[in-house]
């Protein structure tokens, strides 16, 4: 073959491959979700329960609303560079929306990949108020921004006490020390002194995500001598906290999280059994009653028969609502593309939702309000709803039952 | 005793137990170090895959982590025996940095072996006397703890006793401290190597079952023990036995001082400023050789 027909043929395939690659993606039927996870490294195990919210998602939508969405699921590592490359690589293997990621650090890193490259990205878990600060076209978050979260859990910690007629008049406050520890501790600086809790803080003490032993935390909590520990975590940490509570025989009346994870994770439960029992979180949470929330725990079950909707309630609930949300703007907007899609995700008002809350309904800053929480306590090592009373499971009991009064 | 007093006891008390476990740890890297001149990079990949042998040893057959160090640091000596002899041995003599590539090979893929064995979530060993704390008037020391740091410590001094009473570990001493005076006597010095990783591999073996007992650990923290281990032999003196052990100690003190007066979140950058300062004023740390 001469030189020049070779790349006469050389052009020609090339620009075939081209043409059916637009084609393909012109001729897409199914929306392509682009799901970013941490589904190894220190928030693996959330990660991976947020994954089965994603896992069950195409089969309820298409049932529910007959809309067919495809997933394309990629592991952040629980890193933000990785959360970066990955929704790089999922935008150029042809994601037309992405869901995501479980963590304010990543959050703000594909917020600035989806922006730059004009693909929706709809956050499903991340509280760090200044992502949908920053004026993006692109970024959508279903979740409650750290200073709502905290004014939720703070609220629910007044009600707790007036439930329990338990008087604690001091707590410690101990954050870890990453972006959501950071936003959520700000939030509590800021809201605190504006609801006239009945107890104070005496000390604040931040540790790193990925401590591997917290004893010196917990000797200089301890000798705070506050009566309760107020938490923002993540798993591993409140699982050595928790020990360490134990091992350093600290009397203290209960663990509180104003809307953190860690002490209603399957992990927790699984680990520390019965020493799981008492504590306390607000978060966000479903709503047993939700037509939405039976159809999502059926297909639960069939995915996970051995497991319960209940130990993954906020990742599941929250990742699955972000889909519905892509798949809910796809069906109006009837197409892929990135604006028609960002469009239609602007004008979404989703009534029957699965979680507690308002309607989805995003404001001008693409942010949802009014996602509201429940007070969550471990009894019989799993998570029960103790308040607001309409929706309570069982009664709230605090303090827990190793403290013993003075 | 005020409060404050009894809190530094007690943190200070925790920082040199669990001091002693690292120090074992880091005592592996100096002995190898120390003898046939290689730097681990796969130290702390080694100590998480045998934090994994005793953690299925404990699930499979119930093996107490206290029992199963012995067949775990045999394990880990015959395969730091075959490292050095097999793998290790031909790079010896080439230069620095091909070592330092075939040891972080090693590494990666110790690292990434285990994540697609066991996967990324947190392991832990549940036992009962885990939870618990020995009282000493005001003081508290966990139970946990207080074994581990001991067994550490008489692992290190059983090491250190065939270093000084046995014949082959007066040839290995021999060997680390005149190779050609060794060479000349007859002494096999190939053979003496891979004891020496051996026993290093055996030492981080035995770390690696302590260890499980005060942490919970997964693949990804290979590569900081290996950071942490390197931090305690260059303050401890490389090469140094005892000084691995008193490295560790310092180190586990300075993290645990740090934390109770300054801010838990920055603790191990002290270990990091404790060694900066040691390079500074004892350039070859604090119990090691001249440079």
């Amino acid at each position: 073959m001469r030189r020049r027909q070779f790349n006469r043929l050389l052009l020609a395939t090339a620009a075939s491959g081209v043409a059916s690659f637009n084609i393909a993606r012109a001729q897409s039927s199914k929306l392509r979700v682009g799901v970013l996870l941490p589904k190894s490294g220190l928030q693996g195990l959330i990660g991976q329960s947020c994954q089965k919210g994603a896992d069950l998602a195409p089969a309820v939508i298409k049932d529910l609303f007959g809309i067919d969405i495809e997933l394309m699921n990629a592991d952040t590592e629980t890193q933000v560079d990785t959360a970066r490359t990955r929704a790089e690589r999922l935008i150029q293997e042809g994601a037309h929306c992405l869901v995501g990621p479980f963590d304010s650090g990543a959050a703000a890193a594909i917020a600035q990949v989806a922006e730059q490259r004009g693909v929706p990205f709809v956050i499903n878990i991340a509280a760090a108020p200044q992502i949908t600060e920053q004026g993006y076209k692109f970024v959508f978050r279903n979740f409650p921004i750290a200073s709502e979260l905290i004014r939720n859990g703070l609220t629910l910690i007044a009600d707790l006490f007036k439930a329990t007629g338990a008087m604690p008049r001091t707590a410690v406050f101990m954050h870890v020390n990453d972006t959501f520890g950071q936003a959520n501790a700000k939030a509590i600086g800021a809201i605190m002194p504006q609801l006239n809790l009945p107890f104070s803080l005496v000390e604040t003490i931040s540790y790193d995500p990925a401590a591997k032993d917290l004893s010196v935390e917990v000797a200089k909590a301890k000798s705070t001598k506050a009566d309760f520990l107020l938490l923002v975590s993540r798993l591993n940490d409140a699982i050595l906290l928790r020990r360490e509570i134990i091992k350093q025989r600290w009397n203290v009346m209960g663990m509180i999280s104003p809307g953190s994870p860690g002490m209603y994770e399957k992990q927790f439960y699984q680990t520390l059994g019965k020493l799981s029992d008492g504590c306390v979180s607000n978060v966000p949470w479903f709503d047993p009653q939700a037509a939405v929330t039976k159809s999502v725990d059926a297909a639960f079950r069939k995915h996970n028969p051995q497991d319960q909707l209940r130990f993954h309630a906020l990742n599941v609930g929250y990742t699955f609502e972000a889909i519905l949300i892509a798949a809910d703007a796809y069906k109006r907007a009837k197409s892929t593309d990135a604006q028609a899609l960002t469009e239609a995700i602007r004008a979404t008002e989703i009534k029957n939702r699965m979680m507690i809350g308002a309607p989805i309904k995003f404001n001008a800053k693409r942010q949802v309000e009014g996602n509201l929480s429940a007070c969550i306590q471990n009894q019989g090592q799993k998570p029960v709803v103790v308040l607001p009373a309409p929706s309570a499971e069982a009664q709230a009991k605090f303090p827990w039952t190793e403290y013993k009064r003075a | 005793m005020s409060v404050d007093l009894i809190n530094l006891a007690n943190v200070t008390i925790s920082g040199v137990l669990t001091g002693l476990v690292y120090g074992l740890m880091a005592l592996g890297l100096s002995v190898i170090f120390g003898v046939a001149r290689v730097i681990n990079f796969a130290h702390g990949e080694m100590m998480i895959i045998s934090m994994y042998v005793a953690s299925l040893l404990f699930e499979w057959f119930g093996i107490n982590p206290f029992f199963a160090m012995v067949p775990v640091a045999v394990l880990f000596f015959y395969l730091g025996y075959f490292l050095q002899s097999k793998v290790i041995q031909p790079f010896i003599t080439r230069p620095d940095h091909t070592q330092f590539m075939l040891l972080l090979a090693i590494a990666m893929i110790m690292t990434h072996s285990t994540l697609i064995v066991f996967g990324p979530d947190a392991r832990t060993v549940s036992l009962d006397f885990l939870l618990e704390s020995i009282e000493l008037g005001p003081l508290l020391i966990d139970r946990g703890k207080l074994y581990a740091a001991l067994v550490s410590f008489s692992a290190a001094v059983a090491l250190f006793s065939f270093f000084r009473f046995t014949f082959t570990g007066t040839a290995i001493r021999a060997c680390a401290d005149n190779w050609l005076g060794a060479k000349i006597t007859g002494l096999n010095i190939r053979k003496l190597y891979a004891i020496a990783f051996g026993l290093g591999s055996g030492c981080v073996a035995v770390a690696g079952c302590m260890l499980i007992l005060l942490v919970d650990f997964t693949p990804a923290l290979g590569p900081p023990y290996t950071l942490l281990a390197f931090i305690i032999v260059i303050v401890g003196g490389l090469g140094s036995m005892t000084g691995a052990l008193l490295g560790g100690m310092l180190i586990g003190v300075t993290e645990a001082l740090a934390g109770l007066w300054i801010t838990p979140s920055a603790k191990s950058m002290f270990s990091f400023a404790l060694m900066i300062a040691v390079l500074l004023v004892r350039p070859r740390g604090l119990l090691g050789n001249k440079l």
